[in-house]
């Protein structure tokens, strides 16, 4: 008895950098959401852990123009040029993080990782993070974590699951209807909903209904190092050109390039 | 087994007397030879017998639930079989055990004479306590169980993970793993997974049990890593 294969779904994210204003709201939902450990003293960002991190990007030119633009970063969840492979999947030893073909989302399996970081240094965003620490709670506060989130412990890699648990909780309300079927709205990740600008929108890259499916493929759309081949599902949108060459490192005089776009 | 050991030491002397010289000295050499043997399999013998009877005992402490429950009695009361009690919300997700407010409606005074009903009613229906089940059944912080998937998408018995509790008159022995804190009935017992006798998907539910039923049923195939079912469909 085999059931029936479901079309497979590429969940992805579009974020409107123009509309971004920076408020790291995006980040405090993840935060809480995901039950991510912090420490008293965050002044080292270094070892801080922020699944969503938002960047402070200029121009570079002095005052009058100076250009400041915010540039959220949650896991890319890359696919690599073939199928799934993306830079930290290919290089995990413990079969601890794992791209799934059906979602596109890449896994993290906190109870399977072991900690050696070959995936923190294969990954080009920074998007990947290490419990340095076990977590430690203020007062009370270990009570207001998520049940549908696994915590972390000390010495294991951890990172942005596109809020995976509620995809989870969406297919649970469906079966529970005997379907399949996931509208768009029932599964939406933290940030996108924290967001007061409404700068993300976050969907099945793959499906025509969809609002990123869209968003896409505005002509101001672009990757983070899209020129590595990594293919990631989250993309950027700016009307300004130094903002979307920012998202990728170019020789002095290089003009802005369009890498071959595989998600259309 | 002291007769195959006979019949060693008859095969060693035998085979000294062809040798002819170095009687005496070669005797005891075979001879300690066949010793060695009988220690092998005592030793043997008492590694089986300290692997499957005692390590198992030593490993598992067998608790007591806080009171037992007939689930026969109950079952001839409600109208919907397991799902009377143990249902699904409106959002998919399952209620699992009962809590007190469910057992209120009949058990707000004491009901029959066992004394089970007593503590029920007098330790935890009167004091608005709920009750500290053990849950045989209870998993891991880091794995997502959806009962929507399993019941309601892949039409699954109740009976097929949870055996024929809802026939039984009483509770099981509750024997906790003292390592990891978890029941030993859902993770199987220590000689079947020895002998590997799984003969129902109930007698034990390790991860690559739930691997193999995921790819036998489904087919799937999305992970990247392991070719099976991805690892974010029974995780979180």
């Amino acid at each position: 008895m085999k059931q029936e294969q479901e079309k497979p779904k590429k969940f992805g994210m579009v974020i409107d950098l123009d509309k971004c204003t920076g408020c790291g709201a995006c980040m405090v939902a993840c935060m809480a959401e995901n039950n991510v450990p912090f420490k008293e003293n965050e002044t080292n960002k270094l070892d801080s852990i922020t699944w969503m991190r938002v960047y402070k990007l200029t121009n570079n030119k002095p005052f009058p123009m100076t250009e400041v633009c915010y540039l959220p970063r949650p896991c890319q969840h890359c696919e690599g040029l073939h199928t799934g492979h993306s830079p930290c999947v290919s290089v995990c030893p413990a079969t601890a993080t794992d791209y799934d073909m059906e979602t596109g989302i890449v896994s993290q399996i906190y109870t399977r990782c072991f900690g050696c970081r070959y995936c923190m240094g294969a990954c080009p965003y920074h998007a990947r993070y290490f419990n340095w620490w076990d977590p430690v709670w203020p007062e009370g506060m270990e009570k207001m974590l998520s049940p549908n989130v696994s915590p972390r412990m000390r010495g294991v890699v951890e990172k942005c699951s596109f809020c995976f648990h509620r995809y989870q909780a969406a297919k649970d309300k469906a079966f529970y209807k005997e379907t399949r079927a996931i509208a768009e709205d029932d599964y939406q990740t933290a940030c996108t909903q924290a967001c007061p600008a409404g700068a993300i929108t976050f969907g099945d890259l793959d499906n025509k209904d969809h609002a990123v499916y869209k968003k896409k493929q505005d002509p101001n759309a672009f990757r983070l190092l899209e020129r590595l081949g990594t293919n990631t599902k989250v993309y950027y949108l700016s009307r300004k050109e130094w903002v979307r060459k920012a998202g990728d490192n170019y020789l002095p005089g290089e003009g802005l390039q369009k890498p071959r776009r595989i998600h259309e | 087994m002291s007769t195959a050991d006979d019949n060693e030491r008859e095969v060693h002397g035998q085979e000294t007397d062809a040798d002819g010289g170095g009687h005496d000295s070669g005797t005891t050499v075979r001879e300690g030879g066949g010793f060695v043997l009988l220690f092998f399999i005592i030793g043997f013998a008492a590694s089986l017998v300290v692997g499957w009877l005692i390590f198992p005992n030593l490993l598992y402490s067998q608790k007591k639930q806080p009171f037992d429950f007939n689930h026969a009695l109950h079952m001839g009361e409600v109208d919907n079989g397991c799902e009377s009690c143990h249902f699904f919300r409106e959002d998919g997700t399952y209620s699992g055990v009962p809590k007190l407010a469910q057992c209120v409606a009949c058990h707000e005074d004491v009901q029959g004479d066992t004394q089970d009903e007593t503590i029920f009613v007098e330790k935890y229906v009167s004091k608005k306590r709920e009750v500290p089940w053990r849950v045989y059944s209870r998993q891991p912080d880091c794995v997502f169980f959806s009962h929507a998937a399993h019941v309601k998408m892949a039409k699954m018995d109740c009976v097929t993970c949870h055996g024929h509790i809802g026939e039984s008159t009483s509770l099981p022995v509750y024997e906790e793993n003292r390592l990891t804190g978890y029941s030993r009935d859902i993770e199987g017992h220590h000689l079947e997974n020895l002998l590997c006798l799984k003969k129902n998907t109930a007698d034990r539910m390790k991860m690559d049990d739930c691997a193999e039923c995921h790819l036998e049923k489904t087919g799937r195939k999305t992970s990247v890593q392991t070719e099976k079912d991805g690892c974010f469909v029974c995780h979180k």
